[in-house]
C-alpha cells in the first residue's frame, strides 16, 4: 500500500469516487479507501433518481447545477451511466401539499427551473398508466428535466475515470484509525497499512459517524432503515418517477425495463438489520397497485435494504471542519446522494485545491446545527 | 470448465457469455458484487441461482484468487418472481398503514 498522499477519501459510494475523479484530475495525489466493493452502501442500493424539485434553495441549486453535470457525464468519464430525463412527476393529495407545492414551485421557477402544477386530468398525459382515483390525486407538479441514472455504473465510471487521472482505490480496506499529528498531517490506519495525508474527506455514509469520531467531531447523522424492491423486465411504460410525499411511494421504470421503487417500512427496525421484510412488501405492492392497477400481473423479482444517512435538518454537511483543519465533511445526505453528488463533489475539489469557499458550503456546514432556526427540507420521500 | 466456450451463456437472464464475464474482470471488475451490478447477473428471475456459482469459477480461474462463500451475493426472499396484485391482496384496505387523504 501507498504511504503518503495529498488527500485520502475514506467511502467508495458515488461521492468518494466523484471526488477521488476530480481531485486527480486537478493533480492531486489521492487514495480512495473503501471497507468492502465500491457502492456498496447506499450508492449501490438507492433509487437512483435525479430530482430538481426542493423546498430549500440549496438543495435546488446543488441538484439544478448537477443536472447539466450529469447531461454531460457519458462524454466526460467515456462510459454509459444510464442517465435518462423522463421528469419527476409529485403527486399531490391534500390542499396543504397543494400550497406548499405552490410555494415549491415560486421558489424553484426563481431559480429558473422549468416546473409545472398539473391539474388531475393532465397525471395521465404524463404517466399513462396511473389511476387518478386510486392514488387520491388532487393535482401534481412535474419537471421534465429531472430523471434517473445507473448507480453502479455512474459510480464505476467515476471509479475508472479518477484510475486513469492516477487515483488509487483501495477495496476492502478498513480504516481502524484516524490520528491527526497537527493541522493538514494526519496518520491513517487501516488493516492494510498506514497512510499519512494532508486531507482527510469523510463519504462514508452512514459510517460517518465513526469516522468522524476518530478525530473527535461529534455528528448528529442517524441511519434511516429503507427497502426498495424491482420487478421483472416490461417493454417501456412511462418515463418519470412517480412520486408522493403523503404516501412516501416512489417508482420508475429503468432504463433495462424493471419498476424500481420504494416506500417507508411498516414496521420500522432500528440498527443495521439487512435483511428486508415481508411487511414492506406487502404494504409496497398494494400501494404501487392502488397507483398503478395494471402492474397486478407484473412479477416482482427482488427486494432490498439500504440506509439513509439523515441530518435533523434532511440535508448533507458539507466542506472542511471549522475546528479541524483538513478534514472535510461529505455525508448526511438523507437519501439524496446520488442525485448532488456531480456539483458536490466540484464544490469540494474547488475548496481543497484552490480554497475557493461557496455559499452553499458555508450555509451546508456541520455549525449549521448550532442555528436554532434550522431550515428544514420538506421534500423528503421513501 | 468442460464444455465451455467463449460464447456460451453463463448468465440466462440476461444474456451474459463467459466472455463478457473475463473482458469485465480484466477491466478490473473482481468482486463478485462488482461484477454483478457491472453486468446484472443474478438481477433476473432466476436470482442468482442458476449464475452465481459458474461466475465464481471463472472469476477464480482468471484472477488465481479464491472466493469466499461468504462473499457471494445474499440470498433474498422471494424465492420465485411473484406478481404484486398476490402480494397486494393480503393487505385489506385501509389497514393501519394507510394514511387517509
Amino acid at each position: 500500500m501507498k504511504r503518503k498522499a495529498d488527500i485520502v477519501i475514506i467511502g467508495g459510494g458515488i461521492n468518494g469516487c466523484a471526488l477521488a475523479y476530480r481531485l486527480a484530475k486537478q493533480k492531486k495525489n489521492v487514495v480512495l479507501l473503501e471497507k468492502n466493493y465500491l457502492s456498496s452502501g447506499a450508492t449501490g442500493s438507492c433509487g437512483a433518481g435525479i430530482r430538481q424539485q426542493w423546498s430549500t434553495k440549496e438543495n435546488i441549486e446543488l441538484s439544478m447545477h448537477s443536472v447539466k453535470m450529469f447531461e454531460g457525464l457519458n462524454t466526460e468519464l467515456d462510459s454509459d451511466i444510464e442517465f435518462r430525463q423522463g421528469g419527476y412527476l409529485i403527486i399531490n393529495h391534500t390542499e396543504k401539499e397543494m400550497k406548499q407545492s405552490e410555494q415549491n414551485v415560486a421558489l424553484q421557477r426563481s431559480l429558473n427551473l422549468d416546473v409545472e402544477i398539473l391539474n388531475v386530468s393532465d397525471i395521465q398525459k404524463i404517466v399513462p398508466i396511473l389511476d387518478v382515483k386510486g392514488m387520491h390525486a388532487i393535482g401534481a407538479t412535474f419537471c421534465p428535466t429531472d430523471g434517473h441514472a445507473n448507480p453502479f455504473k455512474t459510480t464505476f465510471a467515476f471509479a475508472r475515470a479518477a484510475e486513469k487521472q492516477g487515483a488509487l482505490l483501495y477495496t476492502h480496506t478498513k480504516v481502524n484509525q484516524i490520528n491527526k499529528k497537527k493541522d493538514y498531517v494526519y496518520e491513517i490506519q487501516t488493516d492494510k497499512g498506514i497512510l499519512t495525508s494532508s486531507w482527510v474527506i469523510n463519504t462514508a455514509g452512514v459510517w460517518s459517524k465513526d469516522i468522524a469520531k476518530h478525530v473527535s467531531i461529534n455528528l448528529p447523522n442517524t441511519p434511516f432503515r429503507k427497502e426498495a424492491m424491482a420487478t421483472e423486465r416490461l417493454q417501456p411504460l412511462f418515463e418519470a418517477m412517480v412520486i408522493s410525499f403523503h404516501d412516501g411511494i416512489y417508482f420508475s421504470q429503468q432504463a433495462e425495463g424493471q419498476i424500481v421503487g420504494g416506500i417507508p417500512i411498516p414496521e420500522e427496525r432500528s440498527g443495521f438489520h439487512t435483511m428486508p421484510t415481508y411487511a414492506f412488501l406487502q404494504h409496497m405492492a398494494y400501494t404501487l397497485t392502488r397507483y398503478a392497477p395494471l402492474l397486478k400481473q407484473v412479477n416482482m423479482l427482488r427486494h432490498w435494504t439500504g440506509f439513509y444517512d439523515v441530518t435533523p435538518d434532511a440535508r448533507p454537511i458539507l466542506g472542511e471542519d471549522e475546528n479541524v483543519p483538513g478534514f472535510v465533511h461529505c455525508h448526511g445526505f438523507s437519501g439524496h446522494g446520488f442525485m448532488l453528488a456531480p456539483m458536490v463533489s466540484k464544490l469540494i475539489a474547488d475548496q481543497i485545491v484552490h480554497g475557493k469557499t461557496s455559499s452553499v458550503l458555508q450555509r451546508l456546514s456541520l455549525k449549521r446545527f448550532d442555528d436554532p432556526d434550522l431550515i428544514q427540507e420538506q421534500n423528503v420521500v421513501g | 470448465m468442460i464444455g465451455m466456450t467463449k460464447t456460451t451463456i453463463v448468465c440466462r437472464c440476461e444474456d451474459i457469455t463467459e466472455e463478457d464475464i473475463i473482458a469485465i474482470i480484466h477491466e478490473g471488475y473482481t468482486d463478485l458484487e462488482e461484477i454483478r451490478r457491472r453486468l446484472r447477473i443474478g438481477m433476473g428471475p432466476c436470482q442468482g441461482r442458476v449464475c452465481i456459482q459458474l461466475v465464481k469459477k471463472i472469476l477464480e480461474r482468471e484472477t488465481k484468487k479464491e472466493v469466499q462463500e461468504t462473499s457471494l451475493p445474499t440470498n433474498r426472499p422471494p424465492l420465485i418472481p411473484i406478481s404484486l396484485g398476490a402480494l397486494a391482496s393480503k393487505k385489506k384496505q385501509g389497514g393501519r398503514h394507510e394514511k387517509k387523504s
